[in-house]
């Protein structure tokens, strides 16, 4: 008896398939791209009964093998085993949601007719029966001539059997003498049939989804679900100052603690100085914004595994179109307040093709995470920690108007650019609703991990090497007696002629050295920021813990505000600037990209810097 | 009696049956997804919700047990009858 060494999970969209695969694979996943194209490969380990490893990746979700989307050519080439480089899975998981069998058997039916080994997930029947169907699996099983397994995949009911089958599909895939191939049909043949299927497997059927309709009904209210729409964000923008302030005071001094105890330890010496003064200071200054990071997609996580993040596209879609795009692009766009480059990759669920290249130009005008450490440095020093009404305070105030000017900028750019160089006729808007689901905590603990460790993966790498290499352009050559050690630098000197450019709109040396090296990641300009001042400073003062009282010490606070608006518009992210290129397939685009931010930037920041000196702040 | 009438003008809760759709008037890649969602001849809807603050688009279309976000032009492409 042969056991299958690999299997696919296959399914429309929100049928459970995510929550399914993290409960048969557990924290064993590894994600990455499919060659060629910008679709996120999942793979885990999933553990047979008899012991052995199956290697189970899960698919894009589809409507159908006629492709529509990207996401959908990805699915259908490699369970047809024409995907380069990606081998035939030898069993297919087709996952159903049981509420909604009528629309999910349509498919199931094409995916059948290959007659491939396919085991049947008859997954979330918990909601099905919350919605008040009953359903006879035994009877689906006759209809479809697979094994049906019953599941729950958040409260792991049903996986044993499931696993059970996936290792026997193959052996009883060889007995079975029915012949899928003769099934040929046409969708409405299809549709039919699967109403008649999805009949034959309901006992008994009560009034639909009253949960689901009555949370409709609110959140989708015409005046109502605006408003609550944009209370959750703002609460949502207030959590990410206020929640992780403890966690990150609690990192923050522990970096202090490290950059102690190694100049207790070590001789005084150019590595020690390194070490404190280059790398901790550094990526210490970055690692303490990971509380905020994680909060940010605690909140997008939830949204999405809820089914409101739709609901959210739904408001928007009028607005959206407006600037000539679609609520579609509302995912993307809210993705990217998390971070351009998940958000960009989003944009291939984008139908139309010039709606999808509006999107991926003004994504990065999101404001991203990595800015929040740049704005979150730049608040602490300039904004006074007080409340401007009930609950709010001024910090998180200006945090939001942060946000809005991102928002406000990116539509206007949405606009500008649907009528010139992306005109064309305005796209639609279909998209399924799912259902309401209450968001399991294991499955946002998983997202919230693998977000996570791209982060300090970054601040590991890019971070860490362009802080080092910051610090020892700022180090050398060694500044005579009497002289700035930053002036003296190579880094120094080769920032003095963009600072004759930047000098018009506030922005002072440092600031114009920490842009150079900011170019690689927006989060550095905080770490370079900490480096020069570290570096500057005569004694260990100004490292990750003081760089706030530094800059307030040193700059105006039109300066500070200029430069926050400089980051509103700036597209100083390399990661970003590569996936646009990988996106549009070229480099006219990304080019075109950074030209128009670069502009944008330079403006406001010194339209900002000019109103607050005239207003004499 | 029943009126035929366009899903766009169809009254809010109303349950009614497409009985004709215009395809010349929407994008290939539109009919494409609206027939991948079971918007087709013969499916029984109801529009659930329109859009915000008085707007009329989207609409939020109710088929079977889903439900599915189209725009007002996808909907006065489609002929319903009323139940």
């Amino acid at each position: 008896m042969t056991r299958p060494r690999t299997a696919a999970l296959v399914g429309n969209p929100n049928a459970g398939k995510s929550a399914l695969f993290n409960a048969l694979t557990g924290a064993r996943q590894k994600i990455a791209n499919y060659p060629g194209v910008t679709v996120e490969r999942k793979a885990g380990r999933l553990i047979l009964p008899s012991g052995e490893p199956v290697e189970l990746i899960d698919l894009p979700g589809s409507y159908s093998f006629e492709a529509a989307s990207p996401d959908e050519e990805v699915t259908r080439k490699v369970v047809h085993g024409e995907f380069v480089g990606e081998a035939k899975p030898e069993v297919i998981v087709l996952v159903l949601d049981a509420a909604n069998l009528e629309q999910h058997l349509v498919f199931a039916q094409e995916v059948l007719e290959l007659g491939r080994p396919t085991v049947v997930a008859l997954n979330m029947i918990d909601l099905a029966e919350r919605d008040g169907l009953v359903l006879d699996p035994a009877a689906l099983e006759e209809a479809l001539g697979v094994p049906v397994i019953p599941t729950v995949a958040v409260r792991r009911r049903g996986l044993d059997a499931l696993t059970a089958a996936i290792a026997e599909a193959e052996t009883r895939a060889e007995r079975d003498p029915r012949d899928h191939r003769g099934w040929h049909l046409t969708l409405p043949e299809r549709r039919l049939a699967a109403g008649n299927m999805a009949k034959g497997a309901i006992l008994s059927e009560t009034a639909q989804h009253k949960v689901h309709a009555g949370l409709d009904r609110v959140l989708l209210h015409p005046w109502i679900g605006p408003v609550i729409l944009l209370a959750f964000l703002f609460v949502m923008f207030q959590a990410v100052f206020a929640w992780a302030t403890p966690f990150a005071d609690a990192l923050d001094a522990g970096v202090g603690m490290l950059s102690d105890a190694v100049t207790r330890v070590m001789p005084e010496s150019v590595l020690r100085d390194l070490l404190t003064e280059g790398v901790i200071a550094g990526v210490g200054s970055v690692i303490v914004f990971l509380p905020q990071i994680v909060i940010l997609f605690a909140f997008i996580l939830a949204m999405e595994a809820s089914g409101y993040m739709a609901r959210a596209a739904f408001l928007m879609d009028r607005m959206m179109q407006r600037v000539g795009l679609s609520g579609r692009s509302f995912i993307p766009l809210l993705s990217s307040f998390a971070c351009a480059i998940p958000g960009i990759m989003a944009t291939r669920a984008i139908a139309d093709p010039k709606d999808r290249l509006t999107t991926i130009l003004i994504a990065p005008l999101m404001t991203c995470s990595a800015r929040l450490p740049v704005y979150a440095v730049i608040i602490a020093a300039f904004i006074p920690h007080r409340t401007v009404g009930p609950g709010i305070g001024l910090q998180g105030l200006v945090l939001f108007s942060l946000y809005l000017s991102g928002i406000v900028g990116a539509m206007a750019a949405a606009l500008v650019l649907r009528s010139t160089l992306t005109k064309g006729a305005a796209s639609g808007f279909i998209m399924e609703l799912p259902r309401y689901q209450m968001p399991r905590l294991k499955d946002l603990a998983i997202g919230l991990w693998q977000r996570a460790w791209v982060f300090l993966r970054r601040a590991g790498t890019i971070i860490f090497s362009v802080t080092v290499v910051l610090w020892l352009l700022l180090s050398f050559p060694q500044a005579a007696p009497g002289q700035s050690q930053v002036e003296a630098s190579f880094a120094g000197q080769a920032s003095k002629g963009l600072a004759v450019i930047v000098e018009p709109i506030g922005f002072n040396r440092e600031i114009a050295l920490a842009l150079i090296p900011a170019m690689a990641a927006r989060e550095v300009a905080v770490s370079s920021l900490a480096t020069t001042y570290a570096v500057d400073a005569p004694d260990d003062d100004a490292t990750a813990s003081g760089l706030a009282a530094t800059l307030s010490s040193r700059w105006s606070l039109p300066t500070a505000l200029a430069f926050l608006a400089w980051f509103v518009f700036a597209p100083q992210c390399l990661s970003t600037i590569a996936v646009a290129r990988r996106e549009t397939n070229g480099w006219k685009w990304p080019a075109f990209m950074l030209l128009y931010l670069f502009a944008l930037a330079y403006l406001f920041a010194g339209l900002t810097y000019w109103l607050a000196v005239a207003l004499g702040l | 009696m029943t009126l035929a009438t366009t899903l766009e003008a169809l009254e809010r809760g109303r349950r009614a049956r497409i009985v004709a759709i215009d395809w010349a008037a929407l994008a290939p890649e539109e009919g494409k997804r609206l027939r991948a969602l079971g918007l087709d001849i013969g499916a029984r809807v109801a529009v659930a919700h329109r859009g915000i603050f008085g707007g009329r688009d989207p609409l939020a279309v109710l088929i079977g047990r889903m439900t599915v976000a189209v725009r007002r032009v996808h909907a006065a492409a489609m002929e319903v009858e009323p139940l």
